[in-house]
């Protein structure tokens, strides 16, 4: 009964709330509003460029909070790792139409070591927080320490390196053919570029076209990494929903190393994202690692809830004339039977599934 | 089912017809009448016609698995999702014209008329220039000829408009061709749908 008057969003919290705590996460509690100046020096990690601001009564610029990490990152003790997680509402202005959007998430930080344990365990709860939602998932993974020994390797600068992400993301072969040409790159690196957006899919397979890419120290570190994890996950009952694709792309300034998002059957956008952060951890002064990631339950209204058609399962029409002994015993039968009942004088525009009429003395 | 969504008009006519070439024809569509949504079970698609400029949002919610869209829409609204294939199609450019007349010695603020607010804002903020951007939403040539505006920023095909109308192109911005863009969850879960018709269509454009 408890569980069928939650709603799907709900359902998922609640579900999530119970697995970080399994793993040793700790609940986090954030004010709802934080200093502008947070944001403002990191205005790139947040995912929308709009921020909420109004004065407090000293005349200081606040921000309704548009994110949950930086808050973590702030609060955090230097040289302990810090196992959070957070069910808080985010505050955005969406893009396209410039509405104020408050968005439920939940989501977990990891602060301290990221080790391949560490990285490792992360990536499999977000899978686990995927499947929360719905067996019919994929969680796409991917390593930007290959991709940045790569553009290390190609050496063409800034400019080249943030094309190519962008094409990335797009699964853009003909663009990166385009951008390769206009900056005269050398066949071969051009080829692994090509190897790279068009490798997705199951974990062996994508490690095993990308063996032979990693020559450099840099790339086969990353390569050792990802397969170090990799090799942890495939022993993994869900190794088969994660997927290894470098469409999923997140700020090179702030991400590092692993990063990832999650999609399930039926919604149209990512319901989940995340990744290591250790350079904004850098940028942020902190001597540590980070790794975290989010589940945006805005995005599950109304998913796999079936409508029933109906509003409660009995009406009670009463009038003045209604026995009023009579019409309690009727109501409470109903909620002794375990059924939804409405008493009321006019049925207006219920749906019920029965009606009982005690108007006129219930003749 | 692959959910396509098709620009209005001669580009989406264009696009049907290849895919019909690579094995995804849909008999309703080619009669003549008001329906909105044609599917063909047999071939595992549904198509449907929207304006030019929502393919992209159509896409990017889901509504529809692929999609056919101009570079320039792309441009403009950056939306996330996947552009799959060039179809070297609806071949034209986006450029900056005035009248012919016209010189920008950069002393004042440039009046710039256009559709494509955001390509415009990008091009001149790159160029480190100074504008004054005028939205318009059609017949954007005249804006210069009235005087509302120095410059227009819009997509040139042949050029005959611009020339009837003594403007010429200054600079070009960039090169505009359709594209088959794909929603990013959709290709998750129907990966291997996509990705063969991606390769039968890719066989009808050499």
């Amino acid at each position: 009964m408890t569980q069928a008057v939650l709603k799907k969003q709900e359902r998922v919290s609640l579900a999530l709330r119970e697995l970080f705590r399994k793993y040793g996460y700790a609940p986090y509690k954030m004010n709802k509003f934080e200093a502008y100046d947070l944001y403002v020096a990191n205005k790139d990690f947040l995912v929308s460029d709009g921020i909420i601001t109004f004065n407090d009564t000293d005349g200081k610029l606040l921000a309704l909070k548009p994110d949950v990490t930086l808050s973590i990152i702030k609060n955090a003790t230097d040289g302990e790792t810090s196992k959070v997680f957070y069910n808080e509402n985010v505050y955005r202005i969406s893009g396209e139409t410039k509405q104020y959007k408050e968005i439920m998430q939940v989501g977990l930080e990891r602060i301290g070591d990221t080790d391949v344990y560490a990285l490792y365990e992360t990536v499999y709860l977000a899978a686990q927080s995927l499947q929360a939602i719905s067996e019919n998932f994929v969680l796409d993974v991917s390593h930007l320490g290959i991709l940045s020994a790569l553009f290390e390797e190609i050496g063409a600068g800034e400019r080249f390196n943030g094309k190519i992400m962008r094409l990335l993301a797009q699964k853009n072969a003909h663009g990166i053919s385009e951008i390769c040409k206009e900056y005269a790159i050398l066949e071969k690196q051009k080829d692994k570029l090509f190897t790279i957006v068009r490798t997705y899919g199951d974990i062996q397979t994508v490690l095993k076209t990308l063996a032979p890419l990693c020559e450099s120290k840099a790339m086969q570190e990353a390569y050792n990494e990802l397969s170090a994890v990799c090799g942890l996950l495939l022993k993994t009952e869900l190794a088969e929903k994660i997927r290894l694709d470098f469409s999923v792309v997140h700020n090179m300034n702030y991400y590092n190393g692993f990063v990832f998002k999650g999609f399930v059957e039926g919604i149209g956008e990512g319901v989940l994202s995340g990744g290591q952060y250790d350079r904004l951890m850098a940028r942020m002064n902190r001597k540590a690692g980070g790794i975290g990631f989010a589940v945006y339950l805005d995005l599950l209204e109304g998913f796999g809830e079936c409508k029933s058609g109906f509003d409660v399962d009995a009406l009670v029409l009463y009038d003045d004339a209604t026995d009023l002994k009579t019409l309690a015993q009727t109501v409470n039968s109903f909620i002794a039977d375990g059924k939804s009942v409405n008493a009321l004088k006019s049925q207006g525009k219920i749906r019920c599934k029965e009606l009982v009429d005690l108007t006129g003395g219930g003749k | 089912m692959i959910n396509i969504a098709l620009p209005k008009g001669r580009l989406g006519e264009k696009v049907y017809q290849k895919l019909k070439n690579a094995g995804y024809a849909c008999p309703s569509i080619e009669e003549n009448n008001r329906k909105l949504i044609f599917e063909n079970e047999e071939t595992g698609v549904r198509y449907f016609w929207v304006k030019p400029s929502d393919v992209s949002i159509y896409v990017e919610r889901g509504a529809a698995d692929i999609g056919v869209c101009g570079k320039d829409i792309l441009a403009e609204y950056m939306p996330d999702v996947y552009e799959l294939l060039d179809l070297k199609t609806g071949v034209c450019r986006m450029a900056v014209a005035a009248k012919k007349e016209f010189y920008d010695n950069g002393e004042r603020t440039l009046k710039v008329a256009t559709k494509f607010v955001n390509v415009a804002k990008a091009y001149y903020a790159k160029k480190g220039r100074q504008i004054d951007v005028i939205k318009l939403n059609g017949s954007i040539e005249i804006a210069p000829i009235l005087g509302l505006s120095d410059v227009i920023v819009d997509i040139v095909e042949t050029g005959t408009t611009l020339k009837e109308n003594d403007l010429e192109v200054k600079e070009t911005i960039f090169p505009i061709s359709a594209r088959l863009i794909a929603n990013k969850a959709s290709f998750k879960f129907k990966t291997k749908e996509i990705e063969t018709l991606t390769d039968r269509l890719l066989q009808q454009l050499d």
